[in-house]
């Protein structure tokens, strides 16, 4: 394989020449991934300087010399090619031209969420476009300067803030590598916080190609309740952008969390996202993550468990279309007894787009008594469609409810057939045969409008 | 009721037709009157399920000869939708699930391309939800059942008085109820044979397609026909559903095939 590397990559290389410009692969991704580490590290001078964040960026600058940038040889990238992503030449890390108005974010905003909701444009947060003012005291949501302003957030902060085992590759490390921005939500003991938060994550391409790392902290502490939603979106545009994100979300005992991650960028976009939970005694995480709309999307979720008897929701969603690549990865490691795990992935492909679901379940020696449930359902809309899906039980443990099932199936002639015959023309059968295969997860979705949004987007995007 | 000067709903001429290249139908003839009953009964394999679905336009049926007029137009020029828009209804042998869709709606969806097909206004959720109550008293089907995913985890019975709900909602003129019998428990039976009963008009025509007897002695025919071998080899009376119920269908197979029938 021969990577042509087009000259403008040369400005943003720095030191290489013209005469570099056919290398091989292995020495241009090396190259590439060199130029991310640069702007992430770039971008982290603006951020703030305690020496607990400093010491993080250094750990995970130490962790990315030892790792290489993936390619469809590393079992996690097996079916996801990166090619693409590394012919977009970076110029910036998110720098805005101009301000962003409420009215270019609206389409964006849930009624719901009106004054529970944190924006941040290109990765720099925005006072003005968020509001906060409908949340019950002692609830903390905010960006990372303000947090460090708070005396007894500052002093837990490290003590969570990249904390999380797992953030291990390449794309988490070169996240905390540039971490000078996040968006947290820090939820006290007991506390059952009953409107929804809204993180909300826009990219506004600029000129030229953006990196932007978006980074979240969600702490639930012991008994406490809270509903996040975190949704990357992004302003219309023909630009790429590549956006990297991490999020972590700590519960306490006996805290519950409903956490609903969306992806609705755009086919010029990249998005790699992290998603890592940790799941104290009794705790109860539920997670709702669609992937919607990028050129590549990737999310990766990692559950780990903290203390016996927790339960753990995984609905996801992905619809891809035109020429798209999503691929969810999630992973649920269990190492203590008496947990249950429900999963149901499902994926709509069309046109000539790529689907990717991988699901590993680790019950381990100690997990006893764990009932993991996991079901990954498929559906093809054209010849050329392609998903790829892998459930994956890892059991140790000997006395454990653990099943699984995978699904791939296109629409049955017999059900089109039958709609037909009540009076529905062709059309109208299939879209809703597939509405109503996405909206047994979109009906799960916690926020009415967003239901509503996704609705009309699947609509929209399967062009049947 | 017969009806020698009713308007003719259906009438089939000599029609042929394959499955997987197979011949199925073998030149089969039928006419079916406004306000009548029909009754097709015959072996196992003798063509009468293709027959309904090819009335309903399923694809993997080809018609290979012979006409199908339906209120005197070519009904097999005419796409699976239009043919029910026009009033065709089929009752299916096994009812398919539909996951994720709830019953309340399909009948809505359905209901309304049927509104617009006649140039009538779609009704909104709220006047279509009082017009379904009513509708639900035909099959003395629990309101439940709207919220459900259609079919998805239904008993056969409540699969097919679901059916029945349907055909009490599209007010068919021709309705073809193949086998909504089969499988019923007795009560079930009387249920959709009431709910049946309560839809005929002068108006509207019936066929139904069985292998029991005993749906006709709640369901009464007009006429019965026997099917064997992909046509209709005889035709009579009630009373012949019964002399087939004592006797089999071999004695009609027989006379046939020594051309008496």
């Amino acid at each position: 394989m021969t990577i042509h590397v087009s000259p403008a990559l040369v400005g943003l290389g720095g030191s290489r020449s013209p005469d570099d410009s056919v290398t091989s692969p292995a020495t241009y991704r090396a190259a590439y991934l060199a130029n991310l580490k640069r702007l992430a590290e770039a971008a982290a001078t603006e951020g703030p300087t305690v020496q607990w964040l400093q010491q993080l960026r250094e750990q995970a600058t130490a962790h990315l010399s030892e790792l290489s940038f993936p390619t469809t040889h590393d079992e996690d990238w097996r079916f996801t090619d990166l090619s693409a992503l590394l012919q977009v030449t970076i110029a910036g890390t998110g720098e805005l031209a101009q301000p962003i108005t409420p009215d270019t974010i609206a389409p964006f905003s849930l009624p719901e969420t009106q004054s529970s909701q944190l924006v941040f444009v290109n990765g720099h947060y925005q006072a003005k476009l968020s509001n906060l003012t409908g949340l019950p005291t002692g609830v903390f949501v905010g960006n990372l300067a303000t947090a460090l302003q708070q005396p007894e957030l500052a002093g837990q902060l490290p003590n969570y803030l990249g904390a999380m085992a797992g953030l291990r590759d390449v794309f988490a490390a070169l996240n905390t590598i540039g971490l000078a921005e996040a968006a947290i939500v820090w939820v006290p003991k007991n506390c059952a916080v009953e409107t929804p938060i809204h993180l909300l994550f826009v990219t506004a391409p600029q000129a030229q190609p953006q990196f932007i790392q978006p980074r979240c902290l969600v702490v639930a502490d012991a008994g406490s309740t809270v509903n996040v939603l975190e949704s990357y979106r992004q302003l219309a545009s023909e630009t790429p952008t590549i956006t990297n994100s991490v999020t972590e979300i700590w519960l306490g005992e006996n805290a519950q969390v409903n956490h609903s991650r969306i992806q609705w960028q755009s086919t010029t976009a990249f998005q790699i996202g992290k998603t890592a939970i940790s799941q104290a005694k009794d705790s109860r995480y539920i997670n709702h993550a669609i992937n919607l709309e990028a050129q590549i999307g990737r999310h990766t979720l990692e559950v780990s468990q903290a203390g016996e008897q927790t339960e753990t929701t995984l609905n996801g969603l992905t619809i891809a279309a035109g020429e798209e690549c999503l691929d969810t990865h999630t992973a649920v490691d269990l190492a203590f007894p008496y947990s249950r795990v429900r999963q149901l992935q499902k994926c709509i492909v069309a046109d000539r787009a790529h689907a990717v679901f991988n699901g590993a379940i680790i019950v381990g020696q100690k997990a006893q008594q764990t009932d993991a449930g996991q079901l990954s359902r498929n559906l093809l809309l054209s010849p050329k469609a392609r998903v790829d899906t892998k459930p994956q039980l890892e059991i140790i443990a000997d006395n454990v409810k653990c099943t699984h099932g995978a699904t791939v199936s296109q629409l049955e002639a017999d059900e089109i057939f039958y709609l037909q015959s009540r009076g529905l023309d062709r059309n109208m059968a299939q879209k809703l045969l597939v509405d109503a295969f996405a909206a047994e997860v979109i009906e799960q979705l916690p926020v009415a409008s967003l239901r509503q949004q996704l609705t009309r987007a699947v609509k929209a995007e399967v062009n049947l | 009721m017969i009806n020698e000067n009713g308007e003719v709903i259906l009438s089939v001429r000599n029609l042929t037709a394959n499955v997987d290249d197979t011949p199925i139908l073998k030149g089969l003839n039928l006419e079916i009157r406004a306000g009548e009953i029909h009754a097709i009964m015959g072996p196992n394999g003798s063509g009468k399920s293709t027959f309904s679905k090819i009335l309903a336009g399923h694809p993997d049926y080809e018609v290979t000869g012979g006409d199908v007029l339906y209120q005197g137009k070519n009904l097999l020029e005419l796409e699976p939708e239009e043919r029910a828009r026009e009033g065709v209804f089929l009752a299916f042998q096994y009812p398919l699930e539909i996951p994720g869709v709830t019953n309340l709606d399909f009948l809505r969806v359905a209901y309304n391309a049927h509104r617009k097909h006649k140039g009538l206004e779609e009704l909104d959720a709220l006047d279509f939800d009082d017009l379904i109550q009513e509708r639900l008293d035909v099959v003395k089907m629990n309101p439940n059942f709207l919220s459900r995913s259609v079919n998805e985890g239904f008993s056969g019975g409540e699969k097919k008085r679901n059916e029945i709900l349907q055909m009490a909602l599209l007010e068919p003129t021709l309705a073809i109820l193949d086998e909504t019998d089969s499988g019923l428990d007795i009560d079930a039976l009387k249920i959709v044979a009431n709910g049946v009963n309560q839809l005929t008009r002068p108006d509207n025509a019936i066929l139904l397609i069985t292998h029991y007897q005993r749906l006709l002695d709640y369901i009464v025919p007009d006429y019965v026909h026997v099917m064997s071998a992909g046509r209709i080899i005889k035709t009579g009376t009630k009373e012949l559903a019964l002399e087939l119920e004592a006797k089999g269908y071999d004695w009609v197979l027989e006379a046939e095939a020594a051309g008496v029938a």
